[in-house]
């Protein structure tokens, strides 16, 4: 039962150099950025960065989990991109920390989400507002 | 400004047919680490009220963002795609893409606007089945980086 007000848990997803490549060909968003660190620090970046829709899809997940795991649910999703997820070439990879807070819940059974995603502490996904069917 | 204002209000032609299949949906899914089995079996996916396997929320983008191409790349609207960074993405579904589905894409430029030195252009794309019903727009900021 969702309370507006309420702090929800904040959960961890994973962004690791396969895990882009793979979002690379699900997606068919092949930006060298995604995938070289060589051309990627060559156009003054500090490495490699995720696609912005792989992070709002980790943020899709947290919402999705929220809507009873049901994808189907999230009837509307937006986000504002406001600082890159820099992805390190190591077994680890970077971490998204994905919190919400429940904005509103409507007589129609569905739920405002406010969401934020950070990596080391930075906001990388800001105005991030969800609706999803609760019931 | 980078971008040519006059492009404000242009509605391109719509996109050639994209068929939403199982196999995409289950790939696009394990590549964002969505394990629900609404996206995998389409048995769960009956039994929950829908049609086949559904696609996750942000899986839209496949589609409006090929859609787009033709937007992005149309050479009187003066866009350096090396420039582009992606500023704002939001979605609005009437309901959710599944297998089965054959879409098709239509893009307006809603806004051009500079930001200090920066160009943001916010593009509008309807996908709609081929029979015309309604099932998601999609709200594409991109912002163009000025030197």
């Amino acid at each position: 039962m969702l309370t507006p007000g309420t702090e929800l848990e904040p959960k961890t997803y994973r962004a690791t150099r396969l895990d882009l490549v793979k979002y690379c060909g699900a997606s068919g968003d092949f930006n060298v950025i995604h995938w070289n660190q060589r051309i990627a620090k060559s156009v003054g970046l500090p490495d490699v960065i995720a696609h912005g829709m792989y992070t709002m899809a980790q943020a899709g997940r947290y919402v999705t989990d929220l809507a009873g795991g049901d994808p189907g649910a999230v009837e509307e999703f937006g986000v504002r991109f406001s600082s890159m997820v820099v992805v390190p070439d190591d077994d680890e990879g970077a971490t998204i920390e994905v919190t919400g807070t429940v904005a509103e819940v409507r007589d129609d059974g569905r739920a405002v989400i406010d969401v934020v995603a950070r990596q080391n502490g930075t906001k990388v996904l800001s105005r991030a507002r969800a609706i999803i069917r609760v019931s | 400004m980078a971008l040519n204002p006059e492009y404000v209000g242009r509605t391109f032609e719509p996109s050639a047919p994209y068929e939403v299949t199982r196999v995409k949906i289950a790939e696009f899914a394990t590549a964002i680490g969505e394990t629900s089995p609404l996206c995998f079996d389409r048995e769960a996916a009956e039994k929950a009220g829908y049609r086949d396997v559904i696609a996750p929320p942000t899986f839209a983008i496949v589609i409006s963002s090929s859609g787009a191409a033709n937007v992005i790349r149309d050479k009187g609207l003066g866009l350096d795609y090396s420039m582009v960074v992606h500023g704002e993405q939001r979605f609005e579904h009437a309901r959710p893409l599944h297998a089965g589905d054959v879409v098709v894409t239509q893009t307006t430029i809603e806004v051009i606007k500079p930001i200090g030195k920066h160009t943001s252009l916010t593009t509008r794309t309807e996908i709609r089945t081929t029979g015309g019903e309604h099932i998601c727009t999609a709200l594409n900021t991109l912002v163009e980086r000025g030197e």
